[in-house]
């Protein structure tokens, strides 16, 4: 941060402060902001008995155990759930980015007719919600006889995935000087060697970013999976959980919650590691001007 | 990102590289342009199979009656507006997608700033730390909020009772439990405002804060003649885009309250999916969602306006 004019010393403590000042501050809202995780991961450690017990304070296992996790582990409509979500992002993510890849490389690079409108067209569709289209949607998605079929979301997360994928490779591509691939094409490359050879090494940290964003896209969507599917068998993660939680008459909270964990852990880890390319992605584009 | 030297690449493609004969140049830069439409293709196919043809499919869904049978023309839309349940959920999505998104943006702004006071690797782990709320699926993390909140056992009465306050039933009235989900909206949001600030934060040039101090300028004329202009673009985007995906939000309302208490935390997605799905009126459950429509339009054209031009910039 930039200080008043002042003596030397009087800036290098008003600095001091200033940092402080900041630290304070942000540990009070991390401690606000992580109070639903933070209660999400200390209930999935309790009891059912103990929660039902209603005693004492409730921001701590009393008597800590992993039987929740044991349970759901051992529990084949829950590993159904989590499998039917492990491979439906697996797909959505690869299709995504192969469509998203290519139109990148074709609306940045190879300027034809309608490039332009193709490209707001595009971003338009990033701005339609799902919640928008999701009822003429279920029609649709009738005819093709995808009710209640996991496939529906390998067909449907792709419209969500794909329009923010192709925007942000799009940005990634054309900050790829033209010389390169004018050397290339000069000297006989066809443009899908130019693509694999060139293209893809150097706008590397700009598909891993739009590949976290298809995988977050994928991995927690709720509209879809809970308008189209109903049996146990077909439903992902997110709809899974919150169903039995609504269907059944025993609130299973310790259970619940633990399935919440490890739900949230896949995204939570991916994050850890790679939150820079994300950030990176995100914010290129819309931080210049 | 758009660098400054975005001109487009075919026409300097076909004028750097000598060729003499024109009819081969012609016929490459046909043959180059079916490619880069095949290439495009499945883009093309998604966009308009999934995204433009329902959304001209829902025009024509929500002048259907009930059956599907036969036209109505507007008759679910008048039928709409005259209800009092269908008026509430117009105002509370007004009311929940503006407060969320000012409060978010707000929130957002504090956190970039004091976020942007800590340097280097420091940065990331508190960037991180506030980023959790954001990373978690916004479904799971309602159904905890909605356990936080639970009437029965809730870990934040027995807190407020831990400090002598009286309990407070959260999702037990109309305003409370509006004002819960927005609270667990701008939980939920504030992190991706603060994601964006922060990287406008870094692109302001530190000098003019330098020629500032020299001028003699306090930390409020920084504030309101370096800082915000300068993120003015920014922050639009950030909110226009913000006030768009809050406005059609569907997760938060359908796990906490489901619309309830006396339909008074209805969003337009929770209502047409109530109406649509659950009771099977199609074309109604259509018309719900339409009423999105210009509201949504309007915002996008403003943030189309900008993106137009940065597209003339690499496409050209």
């Amino acid at each position: 941060m930039s200080a008043t004019i002042a003596r030397p010393g009087s800036l290098h403590r008003q600095r001091q402060w200033t940092l402080w000042g900041s630290y304070t501050a942000l540990s009070f809202f991390v401690v606000v902001f992580l109070v639903p995780p933070f209660y999400m991961l200390m209930t999935s450690l309790k009891s059912s008995a103990e929660i039902s017990a209603e005693a004492g304070n409730p921001w701590y296992p009393h008597s800590p155990t992993l039987a929740n996790y044991m349970t759901l582990l051992g529990s084949d409509s829950f590993m159904r759930y989590f499998f039917n979500s492990v491979w439906v992002t697996a797909v959505v993510v690869v299709v995504s980015m192969v469509i998203s890849i290519l139109s990148a490389f074709a609306l940045s690079r190879m300027g034809f007719k309608g490039a332009q409108v193709l490209s707001t067209g595009v971003f338009l569709t990033y701005l339609i919600p799902p919640s928008l289209l999701f009822i003429p949607l279920f029609q649709i998605v009738g005819w093709l006889g995808l009710i209640n079929s996991t496939w529906v979301l390998v067909l449907l997360f792709p419209t969500l995935a794909v329009p923010f994928a192709t925007w942000i490779m799009i940005g990634y591509f054309s900050s790829i000087p033209k010389e390169l691939d004018e050397a290339a094409l000069i000297d006989g490359a066809s443009y899908m060697q130019i693509l694999v050879q060139i293209f893809i090494p150097v706008a590397l940290p700009g598909i891993i970013a739009a590949t976290i964003f298809a995988f977050t896209i994928s991995w927690g969507a709720f509209l879809y999976p809970l308008a189209y599917l109903y049996s146990a068998d077909q439903v992902t993660l997110t709809v899974g959980i919150v169903r039995d939680l609504i269907r059944g008459d025993v609130f299973a909270w310790g259970m619940i919650m633990a399935a919440c964990v490890i739900g949230a852990a896949p995204p939570i880890i991916i994050y850890t590691f790679l939150m820079d390319y994300y950030v990176a992605g995100l914010t290129a584009g819309s931080t210049k001007g | 990102m758009a660098d400054g030297n975005s001109i487009g690449y075919g026409e300097t493609a076909l004028v750097s590289t000598p060729r003499p004969r024109v009819g081969s140049m012609r016929r490459f830069a046909r043959r180059r342009s079916l490619f880069a439409i095949l290439l495009c293709s499945p883009l093309i196919a998604l966009v308009v199979g999934l995204q433009f043809y329902p959304a001209g499919y829902a025009f024509y869904l929500s002048m259907l009656n009930r059956k599907m049978t036969g036209f109505v023309l507007f008759d679910n839309f008048t039928f709409l507006m005259g209800q009092d349940s269908f008026q509430l959920v117009v105002f509370q999505s007004c009311l929940f997608a503006v407060s969320a998104v000012v409060f978010k943006a707000l929130l957002g702004f504090i956190l970039a700033h004091l976020m942007h006071n800590i340097r280097g690797q420091n940065q990331r782990i508190w960037r991180g730390l506030l980023l959790i709320p954001w990373v978690i699926p916004l479904a799971l993390s309602t159904l905890t909020w909605w356990w936080l909140f639970d009437p029965a056992y809730s870990a934040l009465n027995w807190t407020l009772k831990w400090f002598g306050l009286p309990s407070i039933p959260f999702l037990g009235t109309v305003w409370n439990a509006r004002i819960s989900v927005i609270v667990v909206n701008v939980w939920f949001g504030a992190p991706f405002f603060m994601i964006m600030y922060l990287a406008a934060l870094k692109s302001v040039p530190e000098q003019l804060y330098e020629a500032a101090a020299i001028d003699g300028a306090g930390a409020v004329q920084r504030l309101f003649f370096i800082t915000l202009p300068m993120m003015r673009n920014i922050i639009l985007i950030t909110v226009l885009y913000s006030l768009i995906v809050t406005f059609a939000d569907f997760d938060i309302v359908r796990i906490l309250t489901n619309g309830g208490p006396q339909d008074g935390t209805h969003l337009f997605a929770t209502y047409a999916f109530q109406v649509g799905i659950q009771s099977g009126n199609i074309p109604r459950g259509a018309a719900v969602s339409l009423f999105m429509f210009p509201i949504l339009a309007a915002l996008a054209f403003f943030v189309l306006r900008d993106v137009i031009k940065r597209n003339k910039e690499i496409t050209a």
